[in-house]
């Protein structure tokens, strides 16, 4: 409890799992080439390196593009924009109901039932609507996680002190600029929050949607090639899915230290 | 400027009566002190004021107007805690109130606006005292600091009224007592009313014009929310009187209730 490791202590540890891993893989791989010599399950690391370089750095003999840069690129952009617009309802929704009485009276049940419906049942509904394209991927990520954000805005919105709220009103506000200068500015830092653990799911949802229905994107392309038991394709995809998510997540966290080093204060001491 | 009528004000909860036949004419300039048990209602009275709670029964009129039943500009507020923004610096606190009055709709100011703006607010943060701390976060200010600059914040834009809920009841007895010396000339300066709520008897004494105590004239265990808080004491510690006087009201109109040089 009260050992702390120093700097250079923490980082070796946080490393160490991920060398285990490592280490452990490779030497299963091996045994596995040792007792079966086309074994696929578990592709020794040349292999996937040289799947790698051939995904991201030939183009393809059909097509002509880099299979691993059109894919990343198309399920980032349904991604990002899914995550944009969930953003936004989530903000203005959260807004709305956390602050107006009135709204969560007329919309608070309809939201709480909304985020209760699996996306993914609503899935075929989806594609039917919106058809096979982008568009119905974006509908499910926007479906799948802004009501969480809402209703987490809101949870948000009503932990603001009823004090400051009042203070604000004594100064002369309306509802409009409590609601602009006293309460978003309060609730940014909590709507990247809610965008961090929302990561997850948009991601799943995505995948999903494109596991069923795409022609191009990371999660077709794990799908296409699973037919084929191609894991030293589906292994780094796996592997770079994740460090996008990674990167992302530790991006927006410090965005939010930084540009709200207010909210954080607690955290430092 | 700043004169509260309290008519036969009642507040129930149900069957629960808070407060009850509360009769008070309170002149501009006057530094009111509450005090009374806990659950004596004075809470409940200064939510009245303040615009947060309405009266049950009974009306309140400020300048001879009926308040507004939410609170406003003309009453501003200090409140034992949460009374600053967290997300704004010192100076933005005090900005804001500014930028609240001069920019309806983004409630944000430019240019030489927002100079002048800036100017005053500065000047207001140097009168609390807060003037090193102009660029800093309420996180990094002590209890007593961010007091202070919720006061610099609710007489920016100088109410007829201000209200204090326990302003100084979290807040050291060294500290409590540079409150009252910062408070006490800024009420004059600015000649409003003051109704300010306190625990501390010795405050309540050393700080008002007039002080007000609340409590229950009767129980009765069989019906323990049948009766009301009411007017118990009302001393007058205006300073041309030489002891504290109980019950005095003065007649309306003769020679208003100047205190301390309140008005010149």
């Amino acid at each position: 409890m009260n050992i702390v490791p120093g700097r250079g202590a923490g980082i070796m540890l946080a490393l160490l799992p991920f060398v285990l891993i490592a280490v452990v893989y490779t030497v299963a791989s091996a045994e596995r080439r040792a007792a079966n010599a086309e074994d696929k399950v578990l592709p020794p690391v040349q292999e996937m390196a040289r799947s790698v370089v051939h995904l991201a750095f030939e183009p393809d003999r059909r097509t002509g593009e880099y299979v691993l840069w059109t894919d990343t690129a198309a399920s980032l952009e349904r991604l990002l924009s899914g995550l944009a617009v969930a953003m936004s309802i989530g903000l203005a929704f959260g807004l709305a109901l956390g602050l107006l009485p009135v709204v969560k009276a007329t919309l608070g049940s309809l939201v709480g039932v909304l985020s209760m419906i699996p996306p993914m049942a609503l899935l075929p509904i989806l594609f039917i609507t919106f058809g096979l394209g982008d568009l119905s991927k974006i509908v499910l990520i926007v479906f799948g996680v802004a009501p969480f954000m809402a209703r987490d805005l809101a949870l948000a919105v009503a932990a603001i002190p009823r004090e400051q709220l009042i203070k604000a009103q004594t100064l002369g506000a309306s509802t409009w600029q409590v609601a602009l200068r006293v309460v978003l500015p309060q609730i940014l830092p909590r709507l990247i929050e809610a965008v961090r653990l929302s990561l997850g799911p948009a991601f799943l949802f995505l995948i999903a949607a494109e596991a069923i229905a795409a022609d191009v994107g990371l999660g077709y392309r794990i799908f296409l090639v699973r037919r084929y038991l191609q894991m030293e394709v589906i292994l780094p995809y796996v592997v770079w899915i994740t460090l996008i998510a990674y990167l992302m997540d530790f991006a927006l966290a410090r965005l939010a230290r930084l540009a709200f080093a207010w909210a954080y204060a607690e955290e430092r001491r | 400027m700043g004169a509260i009528s309290v008519k036969n004000v009642w507040v129930e909860y149900g069957e629960q009566v808070v407060l009850e036949r509360i009769n008070l004419e309170i002149a501009t300039g006057a530094f009111i002190t509450v005090v009374g048990p806990s659950g004596a209602g004075k809470s409940t009275f200064l939510r009245l004021v303040l615009g947060q709670e309405r009266p049950s029964r009974g009306n309140i009129l400020l300048d001879g107007e009926p308040l507004p039943p939410e609170p406003g500009r003309d009453r501003g507020v200090v409140f034992q805690r949460y009374s600053v923004f967290p997300h704004l610096t010192v100076l933005g606190n005090v900005l804001l109130a500014f930028e609240i009055a001069g920019s309806r709709f983004f409630a944000h100011l430019r240019g030489s606006r927002r100079r002048v703006a800036i100017e005053e607010s500065e000047r207001l943060i140097d009168e609390v005292g807060l003037k090193p701390h102009r660029d800093k976060y309420p996180s990094a200010l002590s209890g007593g600091m961010q007091q202070r600059l919720a006061i610099a914040q609710a007489i920016a834009l100088k109410p007829r009224v201000l209200l204090l809920d326990e302003p100084f009841g979290a807040l050291d007895p060294g500290t409590r007592a540079q409150m009252h010396a910062l408070l006490k000339p800024l009420w004059r300066e600015c000649g409003m009313t003051v109704i300010m709520v306190t625990h501390d008897i010795k405050e309540a004494f050393a700080l008002g014009t007039r002080l007000i105590a609340l409590n229950h004239y009767r129980a009765d265990p069989h019906a323990p929310g049948r009766y009301g808080a009411t007017i118990t004491y009302d001393f007058d510690l205006d300073r041309d009187t030489a002891v504290p006087v109980l019950g005095f009201q003065k007649p309306a109109g003769s020679g208003n209730q100047t205190n301390g040089g309140a008005t010149p």
